[in-house]
């Protein structure tokens, strides 16, 4: 953590009021979509998790049978599934095609050029995890729980060691992309919270 | 703020052609049978995403994945209570020997088959996963007829589109026709090798192994086809959509 801090300090901190991000529309609209998306996301995940909040390896998994992780969590809390996969289904395609909006603007833009390079070496290095490693993974697990899907591609389900497998790594990644999430929130809290918010919301400092 | 008459015109046309253009492609959709009966609120449009995509994807043709016999389960569990209607608790009593299913509606041949009728069809035996919507899942082995050869048999009209299943308790649902006539979806009899055990739905279950656990619906009684889900419960496909389920399960 404190590695963190100080590897990104002189990028961000202190924050020099002249050099404040602008962000162009798209960017602003997609960030709030995605922000709002994977609340949405994480609330419906713990809803559905509560069901069963015990993670397997491999295809199958029950009580009486052998689990990788019991999750210190209220055991069979159920009821809370339905609403909870409806909305776990309505962000995620909120999110996913949010995404692909985000990386097609993006591309036309030429945002992922030169702008990335502002970031510092950890900052890239951290992004582009969350982008080309977590993201993915997610979700191919997300869809190797599918029984639909997996009946077309049955290598989403296969190539992860099961179906019960694909759970745990999806409730693992979801946990890392709750952590990046926080560190992000985090640097932002540090680097002046009301301005950095105000310029992802109108483009502009506050009071500017 | 100035913002031009010119844009709003424009943005008043892009507008109405995106309304146009959406209610265009619902009907389309809906024609194709691309929407789902509980496609209202806004997680309708969750699960109409999800309903649509995947069938584009699958159609009737993908293969839920089937299993090798040393990949079956040690522990079977079950969520729910056999009915405790007077009626199935008689019929159990009796060895189902009264017991009969149903089969109507859409058909130019509806029928009542005994489970001696049943059995006496040919059979399918495949190991499958049957994975409940709460997380836990198992791997067994069921042996019944298709349900596409009682839709062969009781001739099944063109016009039908969904199949809506009854069992004795007061819970019910409904397949699309490309669920109803794909090859894994069985009508089951035995579970293991053995007659099927009355917590997992003796005599006869739904087995659809493209779909969550709790679309195979057990204790079945009576099967109807149908062109319009509209007058059944609250018009929704199942009971399920109505306490807060998806009608669709592929998930």
């Amino acid at each position: 953590m404190v590695e963190i801090a100080n590897v990104s300090r002189p990028a961000i901190w202190p924050p020099p009021v002249s050099k404040m991000p602008r962000h162009p529309a798209i960017v602003r609209i997609s960030h709030w979509i995605n922000a709002l998306s994977l609340v949405g996301l994480v609330v419906s995940g713990i809803a559905i998790l509560l069901a069963h909040p015990r993670l397997y390896w491999g295809e199958t998994g029950t009580v009486g049978t052998p689990s990788l992780i019991d999750l210190p969590l209220p055991f069979v809390l159920t009821g809370q599934t339905g609403w909870g996969r409806s909305l776990h289904f309505l962000t995620a395609w909120m999110c996913v095609g949010n995404g692909c909006i985000y990386a097609m603007a993006g591309l036309a833009a030429r945002h992922f050029g030169k702008g990335f390079l502002r970031y510092s070496a950890l900052q890239r290095r951290v992004y582009l995890t969350v982008v080309f490693v977590l993201f993915p993974v997610i979700i191919w697990t997300g869809l190797a729980m599918s029984p639909a899907v997996v009946s077309v591609f049955p290598g989403l389900a296969i190539l992860v060691g099961g179906q019960q497998s694909a759970r745990t790594i999806h409730f693992f990644v979801a946990s890392a992309l709750v952590v990046f999430v926080a560190f992000h929130v985090a640097m932002v809290w540090r680097a002046g919270f009301a301005e950095r918010t105000w310029a992802m919301i109108a483009d502009r400092g506050e009071g500017t | 703020m100035n913002i031009s008459r010119r844009k709003l015109i424009g943005a008043g046309l892009a507008t109405a052609a995106g309304a146009g253009g959406l209610a265009a492609a619902a009907r389309l959709a809906d024609g194709r049978g691309l929407i789902p009966p509980d496609r209202y609120g806004i997680y309708g449009i969750g699960e109409t995403l999800t309903y649509a995509s995947q069938r584009l994807l699958t159609s009737r043709h993908s293969m839920a994945r089937e299993f090798s016999r040393s990949q079956i389960s040690k522990v079977f569990p079950v969520n729910g209570n056999p009915p405790e209607t007077d009626l199935y608790e008689r019929l159990l009593a009796g060895g189902f020997r009264e017991w009969r299913l149903r089969v109507d509606g859409l058909v130019a041949r509806p029928y009542s088959f005994s489970l001696a009728e049943i059995k006496r069809l040919p059979s399918r035996t495949q190991i499958t996963m049957q994975a409940c919507e709460e997380g836990w899942s198992f791997i067994a082995e069921w042996t019944g007829v298709p349900l596409s050869y009682i839709l062969n048999l009781t001739e099944v009209l063109p016009q039908a589109r969904y199949v809506v299943f009854f069992p004795f308790d007061q819970w019910w649902d409904s397949l699309d026709m490309a669920d109803a006539w794909h090859p894994q979806t069985l009508l089951a009899y035995q579970m293991n090798g053995e007659d099927l055990p009355t917590p997992h739905g003796a005599p006869l279950r739904l087995r659809v192994p493209r779909q969550l656990g709790y679309k195979s619906l057990k204790y079945l009684s009576r099967i109807t086809f149908t062109d319009s889900l509209r007058n059944f419960g609250k018009g929704l496909g199942s009971l399920s959509p109505e306490v807060g389920y998806a009608w669709y399960a592929g998930i």
